[in-house]
């Protein structure tokens, strides 16, 4: 008798990814303030959809499925960063308060600065 | 579709369905714009998961040109967003 390895190794990626995305929702939600926010459901939804990602392309077990799953985890990869420094950067200079004990800000020098000639 | 995989696949659509739910909570409860923002982007994130899960449950890899399409919409969508903020300097 054989264990179905392919299964269960498919089960527990997916299973991990799916508990890693439900973090990423109770951390949007219970977050205090905006980068903690984007802390939260940026980096965990996206291991978490690497990971179903790539438990369904073994899943199916064709290259071209395989293929296909990949080059969406790349995508993912590469744009969320891109876009999650673009919101925070938004947010930030557009003034969104931060959290009440937040302990330490090394950005506000720098925009203060940056932002002078720009008024 | 009956059987383990169904069961599995359902699970699993069920805690990306509470995800959702919490995704949403914070989406309706704001406060500023950009937190609306991040909640749309992690909405679309579940999405593309979820469209992955259904396809390895109904067997149709069909649904995973549906993921890559709505990964390439929303990536352009939450920049869109962005530099709306920036350039409208509102929050």
């Amino acid at each position: 008798m054989s264990l179905p390895l392919i299964p269960l190794l498919c089960a527990i990626l997916a299973g991990l990814g799916a508990l890693l995305i439900v973090i990423a929702g109770v951390g949007i939600l219970r977050m205090p303030d905006l980068p903690t926010r984007m802390h939260a459901s940026s980096k965990a939804a996206t291991l978490g959809t690497a990971l179903i990602l790539l438990a369904v392309g073994i899943w199916f077990g064709e290259a071209a499925v395989l293929v296909r799953t990949l080059l969406i985890v790349l995508f993912l990869l590469v744009t969320a960063p891109v876009a999650a420094h673009m919101i925070a950067r938004a947010g930030y200079r557009g003034g969104v308060p931060l959290a009440e004990d937040t302990a330490l800000d090394e950005y506000r020098p720098t925009v203060t600065r940056d932002a002078a000639p720009r008024d | 579709m009956t059987g383990p995989i169904a069961t599995v696949g359902n699970v699993l659509l069920g805690l990306l369905a509470l995800a959702m739910a919490l995704t949403v909570a914070r989406l309706l409860r704001g406060p500023s714009l950009p937190d609306r923002i991040v909640a749309l982007d992690l909405l679309a994130t579940i999405g593309v998961a979820a469209c992955g899960v259904y396809a390895a449950v109904h067997d149709q890899p069909v649904f995973l040109d549906v993921a890559i399409v709505m990964a390439l919409i929303t990536f352009v969508g939450t920049i869109a967003f962005a530099r709306y903020l920036e350039e409208s300097g509102r929050s």
